[in-house]
């Protein structure tokens, strides 16, 4: 279902979808944003009750003016969850929203009862560079993002419309998420997180593509190693866009781990 | 009207399958590529040939800057203003410009530009880009989404550094200084002329209007192509009730004179081919980084300088559609008046920015069409907006007043080399003992 939540006086103004009933649990996107139907997320509400923002500057959301930096965005989420009524949650990150959710529970370590990691960002090896995705052509970013870039979900998600008038929608929405998300990626999508990220006391599962072309695998040891509760499991048979690939894989393992 | 000779200073040495085995001309193009000997000669050439062009009259001389690419090779603008500013005399130094967001303080720009306007005598244009997005993002690092605000902070630091009579403080979001000093001040009071060039976002007409700048167009399509943007910046003069100047805009433009029209093509098409599809072979996906253009620019549906769609729009074109399609105006010096005054009129354009030296060309051929032009069509295109006073020129010190280099005895210093070289090997005589 698609809310809109206000915060702060209508200072920011949120596309949010909201799944199912139960245990609360907050999904923060990736650099791409929210696709119009989430089949992932809808699966998950059936076991959760599942809050997922369009980050300011994303979709219908607005308030991007008033988000430079991590801090900012870490306050965001802040005031969103107290705003929603729930201070501690699950919660759970791809990519980009991987970084800000660690962000969010070294920050404050009553905010995150158990933590989710999906191949998130927030680190860089000069020995493993990350692609550049923001000069990544449409053409190219199907091979990047999936295990198998032929696959009707990568399809899907890279076809360029054939429609003038879709095209532009389209490339202008392109235009403003990874405007948005260069406030945290670019130009190397490393904000300090190393320093902070001692501060994760929540039971944290890393959750990684095993054939992630864009944040390979190897990132992991960066966030096991500084996160005390923490453990890696890998997704057979998946890129960087998981929850696309390998949907039923991935939310039996988020399951399994927040109800455990 | 007024005209600057402006150079980019092209790598002149690159393969020829370079389109097609190469993946960009800019930010990651391999540095084998540069060989710095034939470097030495380049930057001497185009030096050379800035001074020809003060020498034949031209009002301006103009440089700019840009990163990691051999379709400009000039990282530092500056540092060629000021080899110029000791070597010519009467030409305004047009610096189009510096990338004020890349600075950190910004205040550096204004004091390099004020050393340069001291050290020639008032003949500095200050020029205030954003920058290519190839430049500013992709090799400077800078984020797409908040480089506009960077750069409008660092402008108004820059003004407030060249007109405050006292030490200020500037809490800036991407600066913050406690003492803003600056010394020293240029001769031109309160500051240099300041011209901003722009590629089309929309933006800028507004900011060129408000602030009564000049607005320079620097297209590489030419002056049809080139209209919509001079008509949507008039526009916007109009509505805010600005005076419709042709000084207040510049346009540049590739133009090439011989002695016929056919000799034009003999002497210049290969050199327009090596420019359009070497020079200018960007790779698409660093063109316009997301957030580098406002989405009103992307939704004014003007089309970037580079990048896949311009490319396109350049496929397969021959020397024919180059000067059909106004991207270029060659030919014999008849030909290029007539086209020339024609242009100008039609974007009512008060400064020329003239690319002369374009792609491979060689100093003989440039040589020529600068000679040409100088004679036979700069003087009759003088009268152009005649009745038009332009307020976008330097306001220099006094011919009499400037002071002039001193001799340099190139013996003289030779000889001084040798008695120092004698003097050092008899100390290591001594020494030894």
């Amino acid at each position: 279902m698609n809310t809109t939540q206000k915060l702060l006086n209508g200072k920011f103004s949120l596309e949010m979808k909201v799944y199912g009933s139960g245990e609360p649990l907050l999904y923060l996107h990736g650099a791409g944003g929210l696709m119009p139907a989430e089949p992932f997320l809808e699966d998950l509400g059936k076991h959760f009750k599942v809050y997922a923002p369009q980050f300011p500057g994303y979709g219908e959301s607005t308030g991007n003016e008033y988000i430079d930096d991590i801090a900012d965005a870490v306050l965001f989420f802040h005031e969103l969850m107290d705003e929603l009524g729930i201070p501690t949650a699950n919660i759970v990150g791809h990519s980009m929203g991987g970084m800000l959710a660690a962000e969010v529970a070294a920050f404050d370590i009553h905010r995150a009862r158990k933590l989710v990691l999906i191949a998130p960002a927030g680190f860089w090896i000069d020995e493993v560079p990350i692609p550049d995705l923001f000069a990544a052509q449409l053409t190219e970013i199907a091979g990047l993002l999936f295990h198998d870039p032929k696959s009707a979900a990568a399809q899907m998600m890279t076809a360029i419309p054939s429609d003038f008038k879709a095209l532009e929608t389209m490339y202008v929405e392109r235009v403003k998420r990874l405007a948005t998300a260069s406030k945290f990626l670019w130009p190397i999508p490393d904000r300090g997180l190393k320093k902070r990220a001692y501060r994760i006391h929540a039971p944290t599962l890393l959750l990684w593509g095993d054939d992630d072309k864009l944040i390979p695998p190897a990132y992991a040891k960066e966030f096991t190693s500084r996160i005390k509760n923490s453990k890696l499991e890998l997704i057979k048979n998946a890129g960087h866009m998981v929850m696309y690939e390998q949907q039923e894989a991935l939310v039996g393992a988020i399951r399994k781990f927040l109800k455990g | 009207m007024k005209f600057t000779w402006f150079h980019l200073m092209p790598y002149r040495f690159l393969p020829e399958d370079f389109k097609e085995k190469y993946h960009s001309v800019w930010v990651d193009i391999p540095r084998d590529l540069y060989d710095p000997k034939l470097g030495h000669r380049l930057y001497n050439d185009y030096l050379d040939q800035l001074e020809y062009a003060d020498l034949m009259g031209f009002d301006g001389l103009g440089v700019n800057e840009h990163h990691q690419n051999a379709y400009g090779l000039m990282p530092s603008p500056n540092i060629m203003a000021a080899a110029l500013s000791r070597r010519t005399r009467n030409a305004s130094l047009v610096v189009l410009g510096n990338s004020i967001a890349l600075y950190n303080p910004p205040i550096r720009v204004a004091e390099e530009f004020a050393m340069l306007d001291v050290i020639s005598g008032g003949r500095l244009v200050a020029g205030f880009p954003v920058g290519t997005s190839m430049d500013t993002n992709f090799c400077y690092g800078e984020v797409p989404a908040t480089i506009r605000e960077k750069y409008y902070e660092a402008h108004d630091l820059i003004i407030k550094a060249w007109t405050s009579k006292d030490v200020f403080a500037f809490n800036g979001k991407y600066t913050k200084l406690r003492y803003v000093n600056l010394w020293p001040k240029p001769i031109q009071q309160p500051h240099p002329p300041i011209w901003i060039p722009g590629g089309g976002s929309v933006e800028t007409y507004d900011f060129c209007a408000d602030h009564d700048y000049q607005y320079s167009f620097l297209s590489y399509f030419g002056y049809i192509a080139g209209k919509k943007v001079a008509d949507g910046y008039w526009e916007v003069m109009a509505k805010k009730n600005k005076e419709l100047n042709p000084y207040s805009l510049g346009f540049a433009q590739v133009v090439a004179v011989s002695e016929t029209d056919e000799q034009a093509e003999k002497d210049y098409a290969p050199h327009m081919d090596y420019f359009y599809n070497r020079c200018l072979h960007v790779y698409d996906g660093f063109a316009d980084a997301p957030g580098y253009r406002t989405v009103k620019t992307i939704k004014a549906g003007i089309l970037g300088q580079v990048g896949d769609r311009a490319a396109m729009r350049r496929e397969g074109l021959k020397w024919k559609d180059f000067i059909e399609q106004g991207y270029v105006i060659a030919g014999s010096p008849k030909t290029v008046r007539e086209r020339l005054r024609e242009a100008m009129k039609s974007l009512n354009c008060g400064h020329l920015m003239m690319l002369m030296q374009i792609g491979s060309m060689p100093p003989e051929l440039v040589r020529k069409s600068t000679s040409l032009f100088a004679t036979e069509v700069m003087p009759h295109m003088r009268d152009l907006w005649s009745n038009f006073e332009d307020k976008w020129s330097p306001k220099r010190m006094p011919q009499n007043e400037i002071a002039m280099p001193a001799n340099v005895h190139f013996q003289k210093a030779e000889a001084n080399g040798k008695a120092r070289a004698a003097a050092a090997a008899s100390a290591e005589a001594r020494s030894a003992k």
